[in-house]
């Protein structure tokens, strides 16, 4: 099992071998390039929109490459366009997107991986009781759960902090996390555990001198998995951050689509690409990894 | 591919846990307990409490049947909401099934440059449905976007401002969906089609079968346990949408785009009608529930037994 998830794709196409020419075959090559084009279209528009100016936009074709490139539009969403009568571009919200993102990376890594190694080599009453609730509940709408947490949180003073939004990251991003951390560590001989009870190691030592650096694979995945949706996140963003500590998401969502002034269509892209940028670098730079990151966190979202 | 990675039944787990007992496993274990039994079982007890209570502004406990349920289901807006949804994922997990099981077959013709095409293919699920929704709005602005390179073409009777369109608005969360989903979809599916045995494929064409015989007739039943969970997956992803909603149409023109997540949110922080909202909480929770309980039970609960392809 630990074999077939380290291979995303497997190991080679098992389809029928091509007849070497023929009209099949370029239909076949038709249909990826098609199908490419509509991948890739959406990316290509906002990377071209941004470096247009405004005239350029109005008069001309959505597709057309820019006349003159100019990053113009990218300095303004940066750090002057407006959501509402705020006028401090998209940073404010880059910069409390990472204070958000850091922790919220961290806290529910070394919660979900020690939760995982408890869940693989122990006995535990009730320990599946506790993993089944956790797994329904990653799969359930978050609109279930998010009117009580805020009533909760309000009460012990955590509902619109920092403290607030990164608890909310780790509960919810636990169950995935957990159960990538449990079906790594299944994977391992039982022998290593006991091997090490004899040299003397007790529970938490085993996992932090025998766990952990066997897991460092698994880490890495799981980084980019909670990092890629932390900061795509926007609805608990949107609740539980509170005024001063508005994530990305939740500030380019005003900007583009704030009613007050005229639409800057090249002003809102850049925005939109800033946003995108981070987990565009981690997944063209990782490549593999994320594959296998958002495959295994694909029940989130 | 989410399923291998997920994958790893209880009963893996149970042959090596009856080895190793040691009191630390329960103080290890409470961290997550807690929040299992605080912020998983505690709120939706909560949640579904408040839906029979007549809160309004702030929850209160005097219980009111089920009179938040028939204002609910006799709302205009929920029932638009509810049918908005159904359509939305019928369409959305139909053409992604179809679109990723055709591009993971297409992959798998040993192509050229395929790393790239499946790059290509599945960079989208890294997006947030934020940014997904900004372009896709841009893309079919009715000014501005696609209609206007229609009319440049030449083709000034077609329509293609759909995103203003109330029949056809909801079209347009579909195609930014999909566009999202359907990379995952041929992942999975191509993780599966290589699995099965290239030798089939000699003994079909032994036995004079043609191509697309082969893939409609022997691959795709093989792919069975991986459709399933694309669909779920598909499902769950369907009946969650609202940031798409948010960011593209926020649930215009009128009501053409409005979901029941949508509704929630709205009834919970600007229209402050909590009981309201914790019924449509409860109704989306036990739709989910019938879909969610029986899966995970099946995946991770029940004992593996061989399966075709896996």
């Amino acid at each position: 099992m630990s074999e077939a998830s380290t291979v995303p794709m497997g190991e080679g196409p098992s389809g029928p071998a091509p007849a070497r020419r023929g009209i099949g075959r370029i239909g076949l090559y038709i249909f990826l390039v098609g199908a490419g084009l509509f991948f890739a279209l959406p990316l290509y528009v906002m990377i071209i929109t941004s470096l247009k100016g405004m005239p350029e936009i109005r008069v001309g074709n959505i597709f057309a490459l820019p006349q003159a490139p100019s990053l113009d539009a990218w300095s303004k969403a940066w750090s002057s366009a407006c959501t509402g009568l705020n006028c401090d571009g998209v940073s404010v919200g880059f910069w409390n997107s990472v204070r958000i993102l850091i922790p919220s990376v961290i806290l529910p890594i070394a919660l979900a991986a020690w939760t995982g190694y408890a869940l693989s080599f122990w006995k535990a009453r009730g320990a599946e009781v506790i993993f089944g609730i956790l797994l329904v509940g990653a799969f359930i709408p978050y609109q279930v759960f998010l009117y009580p947490m805020v009533r909760a949180f309000s009460s012990v003073g955590l509902f619109g902090t920092l403290p607030g939004i990164v608890l909310v990251h780790t509960i919810f991003g636990l169950p995935i996390l957990t159960l990538m951390f449990r079906n790594f560590f299944i994977g391992l001989p039982i022998d290593l555990v006991k091997a090490a009870r004899i040299d003397g190691a007790n529970f938490a030592q085993i996992f932090i001198f025998v766990m952990l650096p066997l897991a460092v694979p698994i880490i890495v995945v799981a980084v980019i998995m909670q990092a890629t949706s932390v900061w795509n996140d926007f609805l608990f963003g949107q609740v539980f951050a509170g005024p001063d500590n508005l994530p990305m998401t939740v500030q380019l969502n005003n900007v583009v689509n704030s009613t007050l002034g005229e639409k800057e269509y090249n002003v809102n892209m850049a925005a939109t690409m800033i946003t995108a940028l981070l987990p565009l670098a981690v997944y063209f730079l990782s490549g593999r990894w994320f594959v296998r990151g958002i495959a295994a966190g694909a029940v989130k979202g | 591919m989410a399923q291998q990675a997920m994958e790893g039944t209880l009963e893996q787990g149970r042959r090596q846990m009856t080895e190793l007992r040691n009191w630390a496993v329960y103080v290890a274990l409470l961290p997550a307990a807690l929040i299992a039994i605080l912020a998983y079982v505690g709120t939706v007890i909560w949640t579904v409490w408040i839906s029979f209570t007549s809160s309004k502004l702030v929850p209160v406990n005097a219980f009111a049947g089920t009179m938040q349920y028939q204002r609910l289901f006799a709302d205009a807006k929920w029932q638009i909401s509810i049918s908005n949804l159904f359509f939305y994922c019928s369409i959305f997990i139909v053409v992604s099934l179809v679109l990723g099981f055709l591009l993971a077959v297409a992959l798998d013709q040993r192509v050229k440059a395929e790393g790239a095409f499946r790059t290509l293919f599945l960079y989208p699920q890294g997006m947030s449905f934020i940014v997904t929704g900004l372009v896709w709005q841009w893309i079919m602005n009715p000014t501005l976007g696609l209609q206007r390179v229609a009319i440049d073409l030449g083709f000034a009777g077609v329509k293609l401002d759909w995103i203003i369109d109330p029949d056809l608005a909801i079209l347009v969360l579909v195609m930014a969906g999909t566009w999202q989903a359907s990379g995952l979809v041929m992942a999975l599916l191509l993780a599966g089609l290589r699995g099965i045995d290239p030798q089939l494929w000699s003994a079909a064409q032994l036995e004079g079968v043609p191509r697309w015989r082969y893939y409609l007739h022997i691959v795709l039943p093989q792919l069975k346990p991986m459709l399933i969970t694309a669909t779920i997956l598909l499902t769950l992803a369907g009946v969650k949408v609202y940031e798409l909603v948010i960011a593209m149409t926020n649930g215009g023109p009128g009501m053409a785009t409005e979901v029941p997540t949508k509704y929630i949110m709205e009834y919970l922080f600007r229209r402050a009608n909590v009981g309201l909202a914790m019924s449509a909480a409860t109704v989306l929770l036990i739709t989910v529930s019938a879909i969610v309980v029986p899966y995970v039970y099946v995946q991770y609960f029940r004992k593996p037994k061989p399966r075709a392809g896996a």
